[in-house]
């Protein structure tokens, strides 16, 4: 067993502080405050190689390994998990997706924008009626011959808005219930598509999520991925290899509220003493480090099985439900620990709890990943 | 043309400093070790010369130890095309640019920071001039070609000054040099590994100096509260205590 990580994992785990710690918190309250989407950093963090980390360069990727792209979200959630989002979503599920079962045709057309971040991607699974239980597909994709239409609604789309090429998840037949659900390429500006307005949300301000409704959308038969009937199985292999990124957001959101703490403790005095020499503060931050250091072996532990061919699925989500509900703890005892200071805006801790709570649920909520986890130990 | 950086090993900027060894020695245990700040501003400016075309060749350079190779690759993933470790402790200013002296030569321009962020000695390039008998220019905050001169900015006391200097020289370049040091995209980084670092035997050459003894400064002072009505309190307080009145 070996927990040094190599010269490159190092270097990217570099690269991606000091591009939020320099850039990102530039304008991440404004960005928060008024939703805004960052383009900027968004193209600033594609010519840097973020958004196909793991993509073969050949497809216009990087060609890194998992475990940098746990260590790159990480830095980059601990300050700003609006931006680590939407580079979450086009790696781990857009890109990992066609990378992993497109056509070479497919690759070429449009693997290779989104990977080298020319374009970005969204993945359009959830449904009003379709959250958790992802097999109710509503939307519909009718086979036509030589191509398909679709007709639904999709829910809480990140990057629904500021995404040229959707990845769609649609029932061809009913009948066959989850084995009749396909998985298409859509082109976002195909005729039929219209969004919903930009969703108001509680945190992660500045990713845009948005529905999308689809009303005679027709895709080209070369467009669906996979055999008739590959799309639940697809989705479902996707998300397992996504929850690592969004335990490792999670995990980058309590890092940052932990170091924001430490650093408020060192500085702050009451009763004629630092914050620091209090026990009951000095406690929740081991509590915190000791939280923190469990999510993040999760977390590498996850990537390096999927670095290694290995089963992921039970890994994956006990990474993303323990890195998810201990940063909401954590998040809230920085809160805490920041007294009034941490309830306003200009000292980032209220942010990342409101950032927090969201990783618990998108993604699969916490409850799905016990069920993944229970199931597996519960099967006969 | 080719480029020589001159790349120091220095501990991240935000270390706390310890010495050992009765005061003589920096602690080096558990340091982050960075690309000296102002190197990497020169790096960043040889970057931009060679993308404005006329630059055949950036070269990295460092006199150190094994650990250093770390340094040096950033260096490479930044861009720099091949990378040069002389392998030995470095000892002083003298003796590094004595080392560095055997392997500048080939050199057309050589940029060297204003000085280490960590004991800011300030030394180096001038030394690195003199034993390769280049021009030099220091506190440089601009570099540009012009045919085969260099055009110098430098903040002089109250204003600026342009140079023209011919090559080789060695430019002493600080703050202004360039606008921020650059971020190395993955690409650079997967590169990195496939781009040479040699190392070399060191010369045999001799220190001038040795430390004594370090002293850290004094722990800041507690910051002192004053209320709001109290401005005459505040007043004599930054005229006796602080003394800035």
């Amino acid at each position: 067993m070996n927990f040094e990580l190599t010269e490159e994992q190092l270097m990217i785990k570099e690269a991606a502080r000091d591009y939020a710690q320099r850039e990102l918190i530039q304008d991440v309250l404004e960005r928060d405050e008024k939703g805004i989407f960052p383009t900027k950093h968004i193209k600033n963090l594609a010519d840097l190689g973020f958004m196909g980390m793991m993509v073969d360069p050949e497809y216009g990727g990087s060609g890194m390994d998992t475990i940098s792209y746990v260590l790159a979200l990480e830095e980059l959630s601990k300050i700003d998990a609006s931006t680590a989002v939407i580079i979450s979503i086009n790696n781990s599920l857009v890109c990992y997706g066609l990378n992993r079962f497109g056509t070479e045709e497919q690759k070429r057309k449009y693997l290779v924008p989104l990977a080298s971040g020319q374009i970005i991607g969204a993945f359009l699974l959830s449904e009003p009626e379709a959250g958790s239980d992802a097999s109710q597909q509503h939307t519909t994709a009718v086979d036509m011959g030589d191509h398909y239409i679709i007709n639904g609604t999709k829910n809480w789309i990140s990057n629904a808005n500021s995404a040229s090429t959707y990845l769609v998840i649609a029932q061809t037949n009913p009948e066959k219930k989850h084995k009749g659900i396909n998985a298409f390429i859509v082109e976002k500006d195909s005729p039929g598509i219209t969004l919903g307005p930009h969703e108001d949300k509680m945190g992660m301000r500045s990713s845009d999520t948005h529905s999308v409704m689809f009303s005679d959308v027709k895709v080209p038969k070369e467009n669906r991925i996979g055999e008739d009937g590959f799309g639940f199985k697809f989705a479902m292999m996707i998300l397992e290899a996504g929850r690592i990124g969004i335990a490792s957001q999670a995990l980058g959101i309590a890092q940052g509220a932990m170091e924001r703490s430490v650093a408020y403790a060192k500085e702050r005095k009451a009763f004629g003493k630092t914050l620091a020499k209090h026990q009951a503060i000095a406690f929740k931050i081991a509590d915190m480090a000791v939280k923190i250091e469990n999510a993040r072996n999760l977390c590498l532990k996850a990537a390096w099985l999927k670095d290694n061919h290995m089963p992921i699925t039970v890994a994956s989500a006990m990474a993303k439900q323990y890195a998810a509900d201990i940063a909401m703890e954590v998040t809230t005892e920085a809160v805490q620990i920041h007294g009034g200071y941490g309830y306003v805006k200009e000292y980032h801790v209220e942010r990342l709890m409101r950032e927090a709570k969201l990783t618990q649920i998108y993604e699969g909520t916490s409850e799905v990943q016990k069920i993944v986890v229970s199931r597996d130990l519960l099967k006969d | 043309m080719k480029i020589l950086v001159l790349i120091s090993n220095v501990p991240d900027t935000t270390t706390k400093i310890r010495f050992t060894g009765d005061n003589t020695a920096f602690d080096a245990a558990g340091v982050q070790w960075i690309i000296n700040p102002w190197d990497e501003l020169a790096l960043t400016r040889a970057m931009e010369l060679k993308e404005a075309g006329g630059v055949e060749k950036i070269t990295v350079a460092n006199v150190g130890e094994k650990i250093t190779e770390a340094t040096l690759r950033k260096a490479l993933a930044v861009g720099a095309d091949d990378a040069i470790r002389i392998d030995a402790p470095a000892k002083d200013a003298f003796f590094v640019a004595s080392q560095l002296s055997k392997i500048a030569g080939d050199y057309d321009l050589i940029l060297a920071g204003i000085e280490a962020s960590d004991y800011n000695g300030n030394a180096v390039g001038g030394m690195l001039a003199e034993l390769l008998d280049y021009n030099s220019v220091s506190a440089v905050s601009g570099i540009n070609m012009d045919g085969d001169k260099f055009v110098i900015n430098r903040e002089i006391d109250g204003g600026s000054q342009v140079l023209s200097v011919t090559g080789p020289l060695v430019a002493i370049v600080q703050k202004g040099i360039a606008k921020e040091p650059r971020i190395p995209a993955m690409r650079g980084i997967m590169m990195a590994r496939k781009k040479p670092l040699n190392v070399v035997e060191a010369v045999d050459a001799h220190e001038k100096t040795s430390f004594v003894n370090f002293e850290l400064p004094p722990p800041k002072a507690a910051c002192k509260m004053v209320d709001e009505e109290n401005a005459k309190e505040l007043i004599t307080l930054l005229h006796e205590e602080a003394k800035v009145l």
